[in-house]
């Protein structure tokens, strides 16, 4: 590993952070547009933060360390995650060092802690939304999981980096099962970030709220590292799916700046698409009953275990 | 993969296709759509079969995807729907296994059904071998989905996929039966569904419903 | 030319009796066209026994003994029922059960029905001997239905999802049957679907592809057998439809399913060279005695009962073929003829008991002895017959059956022997109070037609008797044919 390796994953680390709330501006943003509202502005997230961070922190009375110390974590993992999804190169020290596997348990470290903190303070709607998050992460993980084991089978490898470098440096191939895995990962993707079907993230109402629910407690700093955490999430997942199925343009080793570059501009416009794209279906689609929550993302599982077997089958 | 040409590699997709329009049909609740998912799946086997007449320069598969076209594809669904208006059967009752449980279930058949295709494709010498797999699949998932179901029509919607995997599966193991015999099939289904329109009719005069929940009075223990 | 008579004359009675088959004299046309269909059946019986086997129209008809046998069979039967029938529809259609438009249905689809029976059991095609047994189950749907009650609406529907369900596994396995004959005969034309260019190459056909195919065909054709577990729609279907329709359910359509079975177990056996088809049949049709023995326990309608009892004797033949070897082959084709004729004479007696009592309760039909000796003596002897009563012709197939299990298949004997004791003991109990007993009958408007009755019956005697000896040849030869073990 070289200097310029580590100075590339440092720059990968902080684009990720820094973009992660732009990426959510810009989902807002096209909702807005695409239902006839005067759109927020692009940077409206950042303002958001920024007044968090600058507001005093309270805390409820009988709050234990965890409660505290969980933003610093899940913020923390979730920053861990970013310099482990290969987006901008592939063979970085962060990206090689941890494969997809260790990358689902490291998002559901993130979960434990925040289902663990919202519970912290023993208030109904915490609990609530704690036991739906947990219910929701116990659904998706094998899906997500199943996913990440079709795009191994196809690479014949776990490791993300290399998953990226077999698939974009292959001819234009039909694959059926990655096909079918995209959906079912777009599924996951969903319900992991509390998006429209599963969770609203618009929404005040407190009974139907899963994510949100789960941050009643917080507030400034600590809040604002939550907020923060979530954007990343989505990012994170976003450049999952990007890694996975649309590799095309990740800069390898052998490139130099002149790849890194290429590589940051094709981020960027797959971030765009997937943002407008994410909002879009968003707007055409309705928030499920929680009850049809365990439908949703069993037919995600179905798909990515048909993906699986039809890529076992027909060898694509 | 790369080394697959990109005719078989669009096959493959549309097998993995006809596999996906089983398992939404074993979810999907209301007949209409049922019905055109069948016609999807019609449309996809007539698709396969032109892409194979092509590849193989058989005539007969030509012939044959004519077969599929008029009558799977546009036939037997118009006749569905017809009866769907005339009848007003729109949505069928709760099934009768949970859905989730229903595509666990499912999956399972997909396992066995790959598991048993693979000695015979393994034999095959036709370039879509791979996909028999698939049609067994989908005859055992249309079954599963006329198992599952309590209306008439999901029945017979169930009982005309079955038909389409045999289809698929005789035209990616041996490119199609002879054409006789595919013409006695094909004649037999549309007798069939002739028949079932009378027997519909019957029904409903009888039940004022096409609820098969009507249907539990012969049983042993009279 | 015989055989062309054979297979158009049902034909354009068909299509005849589509048009005016209300007329006044439509059931005797329907005695018309079954004769010369039975006539032709003759003359093809005869030259096969004086040339030998036939083949024609291209290979796709072929006639050998074991056919043949079972076309002369069919068209006796059908013949005879068609008899039975004159009266019996014309006293339906008096008692208002039946409207005109019906009543043609009825006789087209009865000439249509023999007619796709035939074809199934002449053709050398796998392909179209699929095609014809599916037409067979779509000609009879609707004739289950004829009487439109909600009962018989849901045997209709068993029955068509059944056998359809049945019959697509049927053709799935014709088809693995054609993937494995390809690659030895070629895919040009339809010789990869001819019997006899299949039964030539059998022991180089693929052993793994033939059992899986084996399978998918018994379950298939089993379904139409009506073995067990596959026999639901069969007590349903005899009990709601006609009873001339039961009859040549019973007597004919159980037949050809099982003979096409038999075909396809010749082809795997010689490519397997493995008793994995004996033995899945002998373990179905041991299955279909038992669980039809006892569950004639249970069975109060008198169709039913007679229904179950069919299910259990496919059951037996089902055993005999699965034993293999000239006797036991010997054995279930007489008992092939035996049951058919038997039970077609007892729904015609069961037919004319349920329209003098007006239900098919068992415990509504009483004492037919004092009100009609015929009907009375018809349906008891023809009850003792069914169940084995020496000197019946099914006596003599059950006991060669009996024997040859206890000499191959020593474990099966005393399971076989407790079903058919049981089955004696559940029929002739519930039987003996409907023909002896006090009355409650009333009297028919046409007078029953009993000549088919006893004309069967009469052969079936003769049968447990004597078998003639050119009968007996033929089955021989067709034993021979059939081979196993």
């Amino acid at each position: 590993m070289t200097l310029s390796a580590f100075a590339y994953q440092l720059l990968e680390i902080i684009l990720g952070v820094i973009t992660a709330p732009v990426l959510l501006g810009w989902v807002n943003q096209c909702r807005a547009w695409l239902q006839n509202r005067s759109a927020p502005s692009l940077w409206q997230p950042y303002r958001s933060l920024h007044k968090l961070f600058y507001k005093q922190a309270v805390l409820a009375e009988n709050a234990s360390p965890l409660f505290r110390v969980a933003p610093y974590v899940v913020f923390g993992t979730m920053v861990l995650v970013v310099a482990i999804v290969p987006s901008l190169e592939t063979r970085l020290p962060f990206t090689v060092a941890a494969d997809a596997i260790a990358l689902v348990g490291l998002l559901a470290t993130a979960r434990v802690f925040l289902s663990l903190a919202a519970m912290d303070i023993g208030a109904a709607f915490g609990t609530l939304g704690a036991r739906r998050e947990m219910m929701i992460g116990f659904l998706a993980e094998p899906a997500l999981l199943m996913v990440l084991f079709v795009a191994a089978m196809i690479s014949q490898t776990t490791s993300l980096p290399l998953i990226a470098e077999r698939l974009s440096s292959e001819s234009l191939a039909l694959y059926p099962s990655l096909a079918f895995t995209a959906v079912a990962f777009a599924m996951v993707l969903l319900a992991e970030n509390a998006r429209i079907p599963i969770d609203n993230p618009a929404t005040h109402l407190e009974l139907t709220m899963i994510h949100e629910a789960t941050l009643l407690e917080y507030s400034a700093r600590h809040l604002a590292l939550m907020e923060w955490a979530a954007s990343l999430k989505l990012y994170n997942y976003v450049c999952i799916g990007i890694t996975l199925f649309l590799p095309f343009g990740v800069a390898t080793q052998s490139q130099g700046t002149t790849g890194l570059a290429l590589a940051i501009v094709a981020l960027a416009l797959k971030l765009l698409v997937a943002g407008s794209s994410l909002a879009l279906f968003e707007t055409v689609s309705a928030k499920l009953r929680i009850f049809r929550a365990p439908e949703f993302l069993a037919t995600a599982f179905l798909l990515a275990v048909l993906g699986m077997l039809v890529h076992l089958l027909l060898g694509a | 993969m790369n080394g697959i040409p990109f005719d078989l590699q669009i096959l493959n997709v549309l097998a993995a296709l006809f596999l996906l329009l089983s398992f939404s049909m074993l979810a999907q609740r209301r007949i209409v759509t049922l019905v055109n998912l069948l016609a999807i799946q019609g449309l996809i086997l007539f698709i396969a079969t032109v892409l194979l007449a092509w590849r193989t320069g058989e005539t007969h598969l030509y012939l044959s995807a004519a077969l599929t076209l008029g009558l799977k594809v546009i036939g037997l669904p118009w006749l569905l729907h017809q009866l769907i208006r005339k009848l007003d059967v729109y949505w069928d009752t709760e099934p009768l296994i949970n859905p989730s449980a229903t595509m666990l279930i499912g999956l399972l058949i997909v396992i066995f059904a790959f598991g048993l295709a693979q000695p015979i494709s393994a034999l095959a010498s036709t370039a879509t071998r791979n996909t028999l797999g698939i049609a067994i699949a989908v005859i055992l998932l249309a079954f599963l989905t006329m198992i599952t179901r309590r209306k008439a029509m999901s029945q017979v919607v169930g009982f005309l996929s079955m038909e389409n995997g045999l289809f698929f599966g005789a035209m990616s193991a041996t490119y199609g039966m002879p054409m006789v015999v595919e013409l006695g099939v094909a004649l037999d289904v549309l007798v069939a569904m002739l028949v079932l329109g009378v027997f519909f009719f019957q029904i409903r005069e009888q039940f004022d419903s096409l609820d098969l929940r009507h249907f539990e009075t012969l049983k042993e223990d009279e | 030319m015989d055989l062309l008579l054979l297979l158009s004359a049902p034909l354009i009675g068909a299509a005849i009796l589509g048009v005016w088959g209300a007329r006044r004299w439509a059931p005797d046309g329907n005695v018309i066209f079954s004769l010369a269909t039975f006539g032709a059946a003759c003359a093809v019986t005869v030259r096969v026994v004086k040339y030998g086997n036939i083949l024609i129209a291209r290979e796709q008809f072929f006639i050998d003994p074991f056919n043949v046998f079972l076309v002369a069979l069919t068209t006796f039967v059908g013949l005879t029922t068609s008899l039975f029938s004159r009266p019996y529809m014309r006293i339906e259609a008096e008692h208002g059960r039946l409207s005109p438009a019906r009543l043609r249905l009825y006789h087209s689809m009865y000439q249509l029905f023999i007619w796709s029976m035939l074809v199934a059991l002449t053709t050398n095609n796998l392909g179209l001997m699929w095609v014809a047994m599916e037409a067979a189950t779509l000609s009879t749907v609707l004739l289950v239905t004829l009487y439109r009650t909600p009962a018989s609406l849901e045997a209709g529907w068993k029955y068509f999802i059944l056998c359809g369900v049945g019959i697509a596994q049927a053709l799935f396995g014709t088809m693995l049957v054609y993937f494995a004959a390809e690659k030895l005969l070629g895919s040009e034309g339809v010789t990869a679907l001819l019997w006899t260019h299949l039964d030539v190459v059998k022991r180089q056909l693929e052993p793994n592809v033939l059992s899986l195919a084996f399978v998918f065909l018994l379950a298939g054709y089993g379904t139409k057998v009506g073995l067990v577990p596959l026999h639901n729609w069969l007590p349903d279907a005899h009990a709601e439809g006609p009873t001339p329709i039961s009859a040549v359910l019973s007597g004919l359509l159980l037949n050809v399913a099982m003979y096409a079975v038999v075909r396809c177990k010749v082809l795997v056996e010689g490519s397997l060279q493995s008793s994995l088809p004996s033995n899945m049949l002998m373990s179905f049709g041991l299955s279909s005695v038992v669980v039809a023995a006892f569950l004639l326990w249970r069975q109060r309608d008198i169709k039913r009962l007679f229904a179950y009892s069919s299910i259990e004797h496919m059951g037996i033949i089902a055993f005999a073929f699965g034993m293999g070897g000239p006797v036991a082959n010997f054995a279930a084709l007489l008992h092939m003829t035996v049951h058919s004729l038997t039970k077609s004479a007892i729904f015609f007696t069961v037919g004319h008991a349920s329209q003098k009592a007006g239900s098919q309760l068992i415990e509504d039909i009483r004492g037919l002895i004092t009100l009609s000796p015929t009907i009375g003596w018809g349906l008891m002897l023809g009850t003792l017959a069914i169940l084995g009563m020496p000197p019946f012709g099914v006596f003599a197939s059950e006991f060669l059956i009996l024997t040859t299990a206890m000499k191959d298949h020593a474990w099966a004997t005393p399971i076989l022997l407790l079903a058919l004791g049981v089955a004696f003991a559940a029929v002739f109990g519930k039987v003996q109070p409907m023909v002896f007993g006090e009355t409650s009958a009333r009297r028919l408007p046409h007078p029953p037609a009993l000549l088919p009755v006893f004309a069967h019956l009469g052969l079936v005697l003769m049968l447990g008797v004597y078998i003639p000896p050119y009968l007996a040849n033929w089955y021989r030869e067709a034993a021979r044919f059939i081979g196993g073990q």
